[in-house]
């Protein structure tokens, strides 16, 4: 007999926060069980990050390196290694961006479940449907960021990061995945179909390109360049470039954070009203 | 009629479930309208009523699934509007629309209700096992639960809202859409269940569905209870049956309407239709009647009222009209 039930085999304890961490644990192993035994989504969203750095590195690459100018990572000379070594976090990002409109797809196809109806009548802590998604995805983000990481080394990404820079960087990582996911997941639950919430969450996959992971803002048109220099990606592509290549980070590494933990509070906040609120009617 | 009909397997004077004066509007729409049940533990009550009459609507108040506007409801003493996890832990619920995973197999997902319900890990497993076997599912324990058919899914579907062993189970439609067979072994577990012990509210548009299962049945009809009580009692709130009559022929029904005074007639199926109920009294009278007249019949039938007739003299509709 385990000291968690009763003698009648009922759960013990009436605070069910209490069991909210054994029940998120419960949701995630669901959820990590649909990826392994459907991996489509997640094979769809590692592939896209894939399919962009070979784009990039290999027919773009060799025209954009040589014009990165003062953006010309350190210890390479121009043309296609160059833009790899420039391109990788970029890619990364992505991957990052890509792996969260999985989880918004996956969300929002989740909640057209009956199942999740019989949660909400169990005594199931609320959280922990959702807690399980967006570990779930952060376990699927990271190994796609690691696919992407390896493949970015193949093509000629030679970070120079010492243990301590590995560590900040994949903290930042997981940092912009817990903020990207749960907004996610808010846009999975605010959708009213599967193929809206395969669609709101474009604009992730959209702003890296304006970011600067692709080319230098200092190359872009005055309103862009504007745009660029301000939107969230540029300030995280700067510090995971700095700290896996060693360019100057300044005070990106604050805004990175202030943003992302800003992005991941306001999205958890709303996701959490979004799946509390009373279902629709049947 | 505040009598149950039932023998309650617990005499307990609080009714497992009680409601009173509930009322659900979804934006102008007045779905439930200030509707009273109780159900005394260990009986079941069925919530009988066309589609639309708001029988889904009531079970996801009870069952804490919506909040109503107004009313009270109790269920196994905890109020949902205090503490509705205290119900959660009390009830089990199998909603109309399938309610399993279907990526994981049966098995799975009667696993994931006893980890959810934070049983011992061979407790679960025994728990699985033994409603796999109970409820004939044994065979596709370990295939997805999306390959299984419609009857197949019901029965996992209510197999995992047993896991938690509740007292009070709340079923919505159990068995619209199932084959006569499936509908049958249906029947059979919710009657051992009740046998068990269980306090059960099932919602169906069967009328004999209610008429098998159920020590009372409630008429749900608008968003309204029109009537309460069991089965037999509703039977005698409506005019008696009617007798048919068969003939071999035109002629022979002809003389048999001019003798009689049929309230139905059909020229096709040769057939009339009396007012009267099945006793023996009547019968000998009515072919007394047709003997004297010299008149043959086919073939007789009488028709005791049923919860059919029970609905259209409560409703104004037929089952048919209804379909």
């Amino acid at each position: 007999m385990s000291t968690l039930t009763l003698a009648d085999g009922r759960p013990g304890g009436v605070d069910t926060r209490t069991h909210a961490w054994v029940h998120a644990r419960i949701m995630l192993r669901r959820n990590l069980r649909h990826m392994l035994r459907y991996p489509s989504l997640t094979l769809m969203v590692t592939m896209m990050p894939l399919v962009f750095l070979l784009l990039f590195v290999y027919v773009f690459g060799g025209t954009l390196g040589s014009g990165l100018g003062s953006g010309t990572p350190v210890g390479v000379h121009g043309g296609r290694e160059a833009y790899a070594a420039y391109v990788a976090p970029a890619i990364i990002v992505m991957a990052v961006a890509a792996a969260a409109q999985g989880t918004a797809i996956a969300v929002a196809q989740d909640m057209t479940e009956g199942i999740i109806a019989r949660f909400r009548t169990m005594a199931v802590a609320r959280s922990s449907v959702l807690t399980g998604h967006v570990v779930g995805a952060a376990i699927q983000t990271m190994v796609s960021v690691t696919v992407v990481t390896l493949a970015a080394i193949a093509v000629g990404f030679r970070p120079h990061a010492g243990v301590a820079e590995w560590f900040a960087a994949v903290g930042v990582v997981l940092l912009l995945t817990f903020a990207v996911t749960w907004l996610c997941v808010g846009l999975g639950l605010s959708a009213k179909s599967v193929e809206t919430a395969s669609n709101s969450p474009m604009f992730l996959m959209l702003l890296p390109f304006l970011s600067s992971g692709f080319v230098p803002t200092a190359s872009l048109p005055t309103g862009m360049r504007w745009f660029s220099q301000y939107e969230p990606f540029t300030p995280v592509n700067e510090t995971l470039r700095g700290l896996l290549t060693g360019t100057k980070i300044g005070d990106n590494l604050v805004v990175t954070l202030a943003w992302c933990l800003g992005v991941a509070v306001l999205s958890y906040a709303w996701s959490r009203r979004l799946y509390e609120r009373e279902p629709k009617a049947s | 009629m505040t009598i149950p009909g039932a023998r309650p397997a617990a005499a307990d004077s609080v009714p497992a479930i009680s409601a009173r004066g509930l009322r659900k509007s979804f934006g102008e729409k007045t779905v439930l309208d200030g509707i009273d049940l109780s159900v005394p533990a260990g009986t079941i009550l069925a919530l009988l009523g066309p589609n639309g009459a708001g029988k889904t609507t009531a079970v996801h108040l009870l069952t804490t699934y919506l909040r109503p506007d107004a009313g009270d409801i109790r269920i196994a003493g905890h109020d949902p509007a205090k503490d509705p996890q205290a119900v959660r832990r009390a009830i089990g619920v199998t909603g109309q629309f399938s309610a399993v995973d279907g990526y994981l197999t049966g098995r799975e997902n009667l696993m994931l209700m006893a980890d959810l319900h934070l049983l011992p890990k061979a407790e679960g497993r025994r728990r699985a096992g033994d409603l796999l076997e109970r409820f004939e599912l044994a065979e596709a324990a370990d295939k997805p639960a999306a390959t299984y058919s419609g009857g197949m899914k019901r029965k996992l579907d209510l197999a995992m809202t047993l896991v938690g062993n509740p007292k009070v189970i709340f079923l919505d439609e159990p068995t619209t859409g199932l084959d006569p067979r499936s509908r049958r072994v249906m029947w059979d577990i919710i009657r051992g269940l009740v046998a068990e012990g269980t306090t059960i509210l099932l919602t169906t548009q069967y009328l004999d569905e209610a008429d098998q299962l159920a020590h009372r049945v409630a008429v749900l009809d608008g968003g309204r209870i029109v009537a309460e009580g069991t089965p037999a009692e509703l039977k005698t709130r409506v005019p008696g049956g009617h007798i048919e009559l068969t003939f071999a022929d035109r002629a022979e029904l002809d003389a048999a309407a001019l003798v009689l005074a049929p309230t139905g007639r059909d020229d096709d199926a040769l057939t009339l239709q009396l007012a009267g109920d099945g006793r023996v009294s009547t019968l000998r009278t009515l072919l007394q009647r047709l003997d004297d007249a010299s008149v043959e019949v086919e073939a007789l039938a009488v028709h005791t009222p049923d919860l059919d007739d029970v609905f259209f003299a409560l409703t104004g509709k037929t089952d048919k009209e209804r379909a």
